[in-house]
């Protein structure tokens, strides 16, 4: 990069030295080592061409047509970005995908925060606890949302069940279209917390003692200790586990399909079921195309402002390179 | 713990209130541990019970009588042995080939000198921040000019690759001090046995990381395998325990899903706690790297 501005400022052409620093790699004591590097990726790269840059640069093309697969694309413009304007479905589902991730990622960290404090206490049988906890974390989601399935059963399941001993009547859980959404909350955080908790933790690991000795000995209490050492100094971490967990959040798919498949009345299908539905029940592939570019955007408009706000959050985040 | 350390003028000296602290943290770290493991708990209850025993209230956690039989009447009922074999063809490819793809690039990226390696490097990363949805539909397509539809191909090949993997692998041997190297060269030995003799041996740390979140997350995969895997026969098992559920009558038979969901399971919590170390140690090292 630095040769290419020097050569541009000497009024060299960029592509001459280009072309020349192409040809000392492959002339001369660099060229085995050109070869060896290019023959090293070249497995991987052509993977990576194939089955990402060009299904990516592919999905551009696909969400401006109307395609059913049967037949040739008709090539229709941006009429698909037209069309979801005015689909009652796709606004519910980006509600229902707003209400997931803003609701459950929240929680979810808040509770991982907890945990992880307790754990990083020094006392024995630490492992053990970390373990069960991270246990639904590497459980298949399709487990999970079946075990879970049984769980929330009106009739049958646990949760009504233990809810009886302490005189609650409980809801129809994902059967009802209230309920339903907040039990798909509490499945996923009861599986996904593990890894918000397990980052958290190797966070805290990372604070130095002196820093709590010294806050000690300016006669700082538990919670000022925890406001001015613990939060600021933990503040990448936790940082990494929102950006993450957010990323994430919007294109969770497993649990809606297996725990409510989308139900009742829609009231938990998300972006994310709603482009499948589209794409591979209704073989809309255009319109689930353009579907999954909104997906798309709203992801990264979401983690830019998170670059944004941690700016003025998180602790040396301006220094990184 | 804002007690902890307000020891003068309290009634209780530091070492008593460190011990009151921690009863009281063992308690809610085991209550919550309770939160967390009884789902398994029951699932692992339920699979031993007949309909009856599912059906009854209230229901008893210990089953009556042990059913035994709802393990093979499960197996059997969902066509469980091709669906293991299946994952398990799916899962040894997938593993063993992103070893080898993104070690390779790993090295090429962290020790080859070439033109243009840092900009492929910056792209590779960019790539990491694609979300998968937006694959579905073109990939969707391309299988289906590849003829690969209900072939385990489908499954397999587009994920020998992995940005996230050989990411790390360059990140590890970056660090692995180049003296070595250097000897081994002098010695005569190509860039390849290099590789193959110095470096792999090396970075086995990284490799199991990355080999035991593969394995895990391979064995897991739902999405795109329910797009593409239509023919039961080439099923893999996530795809049978949800398909399983949806056939059934009027009483569901929730005791052999459950049977069913413990089998699935098992590979993974086997899995996790042989590897555990690596797999923590991949999640941190990539969690605080990532956000550094």
């Amino acid at each position: 990069m630095a040769a290419a501005i020097k050569a541009r400022r000497d009024g060299g052409s960029l592509w001459a030295t280009k072309l020349r620093e192409f040809r000392r790699a492959f002339m001369g004591l660099r060229r085995e080592e050109s070869i060896a590097g290019y023959m090293f990726l070249l497995p991987n790269l052509v993977g990576f061409i194939v089955f990402m840059l060009f299904p990516i640069m592919f999905a551009f093309y696909i969400m401006l047509t109307d395609w059913s697969l049967a037949k040739p694309p008709e090539f229709i413009g941006l009429k698909n970005f037209d069309t979801m304007v005015n689909d009652r479905l796709f606004w519910k589902s980006l509600v229902n995908s707003f209400y997931y991730t803003f609701v459950a990622v929240p929680t979810g960290i808040f509770i991982a925060f907890w945990l992880a404090l307790a754990l990083n206490r020094k006392m024995r049988g630490i492992i053990f606890f970390r373990t069960v906890y991270f246990l639904p974390q590497i459980t298949l989601t399709v487990a999970a949302a079946t075990i879970w399935r049984w769980i929330y059963q009106p009739e049958i399941g646990m949760i009504n069940h233990v809810l009886d001993w302490f005189g609650i009547d409980g809801p129809k859980w994902i059967h009802d279209t209230k309920w339903a959404m907040p039990s798909v909350i509490i499945m996923s955080n009861w599986q996904g917390i593990g890894f918000a908790m397990l980052i958290l933790l190797a966070g805290l690991q990372g604070i130095p003692e002196e820093y709590y000795e010294a806050a000690s000995i300016d006669g700082a209490s538990g919670w000022q200790r925890m406001r001015y050492v613990t939060l600021p100094m933990l503040s990448p971490a936790i940082f990494f586990v929102v950006v993450t967990s957010l990323i994430g959040a919007f294109q969770a798919f497993d649990q809606f399909f297996v725990l409510t498949q989308g139900g009742p009345a829609d009231a938990t299908t998300p972006l994310t079921l709603y482009i499948f539905n589209n794409a591979f029940k209704f073989f809309k592939m255009g319109y689930g195309a353009a579907l999954a570019a909104v997906l798309f955007v709203i992801i990264l408009v979401i983690t830019i402002i998170q670059w944004q706000l941690a700016r003025r959050w998180v602790i040396g985040f301006d220094e990184d390179e | 713990m804002a007690s902890a350390t307000k020891t003068k003028g309290s009634l209780f000296g530091q070492r008593q209130v460190k011990i009151l602290m921690d009863l009281f943290t063992y308690v809610v770290l085991s209550v919550v541990g309770i939160i967390f493991i009884m789902p398994f708990a029951w699932m692992v209850a339920n699979s031993f019970k007949d309909i009856r025993g599912i059906y009854k209230y209230p229901p008893d956690f210990i089953p009556e009588v042990w059913h035994f039989e709802n393990y093979t009447e499960a197996w059997t009922m969902t066509h469980f042995d091709a669906g293991f074999l299946n994952s398990a063809i799916v899962a040894a490819a997938v593993v063993l080939g992103q070893l080898f793809t993104a070690s390779l690039a790993g090295y090429s990226f962290a020790r080859l000198r070439y033109p243009g390696r840092d900009k492929i490097f910056l792209l590779y990363i960019s790539l990491m921040m694609v979300p998968f949805t937006v694959l579905l539909i073109p990939l969707y397509v391309q299988m289906r000019y590849f003829n690969w539809i209900s072939t385990l191909q489908a499954v397999i090949v587009p994920f020998l690759f992995t940005p996230w993997g050989t990411f790390m692998m360059r990140q590890f041997m970056v660090t692995i001090p180049r003296e070595l190297e250097d000897a081994a060269r002098i010695d005569g030995c190509g860039f390849f046995r290099t590789y193959w003799l110095i470096i792999l041996p090396l970075t086995k740390p990284a490799l199991a990381t990355l080999a035991i979140f593969t394995f895990v997350n391979t064995w897991n995969s739902f999405q795109w395998p329910l797009i593409v895997l239509g023919k039961p026969k080439v099923k893999t098992l996530p795809l049978l325990l949800a398909s399983f559920q949806n056939q059934s009558g009027m009483r569901t038979p929730w005791h052999l899903i459950m049977a069913a969901a413990t089998f699935v399971v098992i590979p993974v919590l086997i899995a996790f706690v042989v590897g555990q170390k690596y797999y923590v140690r991949g999640i941190v090292t990539s969690g605080i790297k990532g956000g550094g």
